[in-house]
């Protein structure tokens, strides 16, 4: 109802994906099923015909991204997911949608590791993703969220952005988070209510393309506009923090917390949580006081993805060489003990910092 | 006595193919039947990846580029977009029918509205001539230097056999481009095939055996023999699949 505030219900982060969508316009969906992100397409296989809106399940992850890519084209807010795997699969559309700038939305719910992996939630697809993950020289604006209702905001605007800047969106979900409920509270449905005039409708319109050679200096005109616009993040206490911590999706949650505990022990420590993870949020570095001595990033890989932005974040926002170091744990979300526990070797300088 | 023939609007830019090459036909074909049947400004070519990249340049409609092999599922997804608008795939038989053989089998598994034109020439024509999966037995091309073996590269496929004989599609056809008799009953199969889309009766395709005298290495008028002699009497004519009982 109109002007009644809709009450706050438990959600469970794949549905809450899938109806956020909705939320937020989405009219096509094209999937195929992957744990841990299949709840997204059996949600919306029943409840876009619902909407009188259009669900596929495809044959496979590559029909489905140019399933989207033709009903991009033709104007309708256009929407696909998978877990890693699927991801890697749906690369060669993804770049074909960047090099034509059509609008979409794609949804990550990571799982750990390469080739088959295992289900643990994980970050590991954190290079890929923003970096493009296709070939080509192109990114994809990502945004990740850390709470279930954080996802339902963020991809309520998805589709707006993409449509802003003609260029997919990417939801850079986790396993854990897209099975774990949370209260949250939905949106009203939205429509776009008018025909993006660029967009494939027969009569051969301007497409607003631009000729190939003029490509590298469209996309680079596009790209840099994004960076200087969309980067978005969160400060906790880095006012006047001598250590940050720099987590993203649910380890920010734990780095929070031991920012939180820290604190109460009288410890200068701070959080940047990056929501944007391409464009990189290198202004919240940019805007950090002198006396950093170190960063810390807290993220569930293997090796360090993550770290590596942290860095080149931080030769951004500093000239003298702060040390950047990192705590990965694998296909564990790291646990806020544990994150103590570093904080105190990385203090003490017996943690080797990592650039 | 003689006729004057327009030319329509949508080939107004002469094509970009090499000369005796079978597609210009072809495009003809379809832009003649866009226009008598009124949809000149309301279709869209989802173009394949091989020689018909060219029709980017030269195609005076609506056109969009794919992704090799994923034509007809791009057009599905603009089929939900434009209901109300034609739209055709148009493919090579390397592109449709090799590394987009899964797309091409879906589209007509689910009997998705839209018209596929997919010209076989027998070679991936666009890379300089590579064996396709339509690459006649003993047939030479660049990656069979000596002949295609078909005891290790499988004999010529027929997919519009396959669709027909296993899906409930609407329309599927096979015609050729050797003769001004066979481009006429082509064009009949192009007509059919943009009427089933129209009366919503689901997927069609069209295969139409197309020259390629440049990557066949021999001249405009042996390709038109060669095709005769040796193509189609493997890849029969005709209709396979027709709506209204009406089934070839």
């Amino acid at each position: 109802m109109k002007g009644v505030k809709s009450m706050k219900e438990m959600w469970k982060g794949n549905h809450a994906i899938a109806e956020g969508a909705l939320r937020g316009g989405l009219e096509f969906y094209a999937g195929y099923p992957i744990t841990p992100q299949t709840e997204v397409m059996e949600y919306l296989s029943y409840r876009m015909p619902e909407l009188g809106r259009h669900f596929i399940q495809a044959e496979n992850e590559i029909a489905a991204i140019n399933m989207v890519f033709g009903a991009s084209a033709t104007g309708k807010r256009s929407m696909t997911g998978s877990s890693g795997p699927g991801i890697s699969l749906k690369q060669e559309g993804i770049s074909y949608m960047c090099y034509n700038d059509l609008p979409c939305v794609i949804v990550n719910v990571q799982r750990w590791g390469a080739a088959l992996g295992t289900l643990d939630s994980s970050q590991t697809d954190y290079l890929r993703d923003t970096r493009g993950g296709g070939h080509g020289d192109y990114r994809l604006i990502v945004w990740a969220p850390n709470s279930i209702q954080e996802t339902v905001d963020l991809l309520y605007e998805a589709f707006e952005k993409s449509e802003e800047y003609r260029n997919p969106v990417e939801i850079y979900s986790e396993a854990a988070l897209g099975q774990m409920m949370e209260p949250c509270e939905m949106p009203e449905l939205k429509e776009r209510g008018y025909d993006l005039d660029w967009s494939w409708d027969g009569t051969d319109r301007d497409h607003k393309r631009v000729a190939q050679q003029d490509k590298p200096a469209h996309h680079k005109a596009k790209y840099k506009k994004i960076i200087e616009n969309e980067q978005r993040w969160e400060s906790v206490e880095t006012d006047d923090a001598e250590y940050v911590f720099v987590a993203l999706g649910l380890p920010s949650r734990v780095a929070r917390d031991a920012v939180k505990r820290l604190r109460a022990d009288g410890e200068k420590v701070g959080l940047i949580r990056p929501i944007a993870i391409w464009p990189y949020p290198v202004k919240a570095f940019e805007e950090l006081h002198e006396g950093v001595r170190g960063f810390l990033s807290i993220e569930s890989t293997d090796m360090g993805q993550h770290v590596e932005d942290v860095a080149l974040a931080a030769k951004r926002g500093f000239e003298a060489n702060i040390p950047v170091y990192l705590h990965a744990t694998n296909q564990k979300i790291p646990k806020v003990k544990e994150v103590i526990e570093v904080y105190r070797q990385m203090k003490k300088g017996e943690l080797k910092e990592a650039f | 006595m003689a006729v004057a023939r327009k030319i329509p609007k949508i080939m107004e830019t002469p094509t970009a193919f090499c000369a005796g090459c079978g597609h210009g036909i072809l495009n003809r074909l379809i832009a003649e039947v866009l226009e008598e049947k009124g949809y000149e400004k309301n279709h869209i070519m989802i173009l394949g990846v091989g020689c018909d990249c060219n029709m980017n340049f030269t195609w005076g409609g609506d056109k969009l580029q794919c992704a090799h092999g994923r034509a007809t599922s791009a057009a599905r997804g603009a089929k939900y977009g434009r209901p109300d608008t034609l739209i055709i795939s148009y493919q090579g038989d390397g592109d449709a029918y090799v590394i987009g053989f899964s797309d091409t089998m879906n589209v007509a598994y689910v009997n998705a509205n839209i018209t596929t034109f997919v010209v076989n020439n027998t070679n991936y024509a666009m890379t300089g001539g590579q064996m396709s999966w339509t690459t006649m037995p003993g047939q030479s091309t660049t990656t069979s230097v000596a002949g295609r073996d078909c005891e290790s590269t499988g004999t010529p496929i027929k997919v519009p056999e396959i669709i027909a004989g296993n899906f409930d599609v609407a329309y599927v056809a096979r015609g050729s481009l050797h003769s001004a008799k066979e481009i006429n009953k082509t064009k009949k199969y192009v007509r059919n095939a943009i009427e089933a889309q129209l009366n919503q009766e689901g997927f069609s395709l069209v295969e139409v055996i197309a020259q390629c005298p440049t990557n066949w290495r021999v001249s405009t008028m042996d390709a038109n023999e060669w095709m005769k002699e040796k193509v189609i009497p493997y890849y029969s004519l005709g209709e396979f699949k027709k709506r209204g009982g009406d089934e070839a």
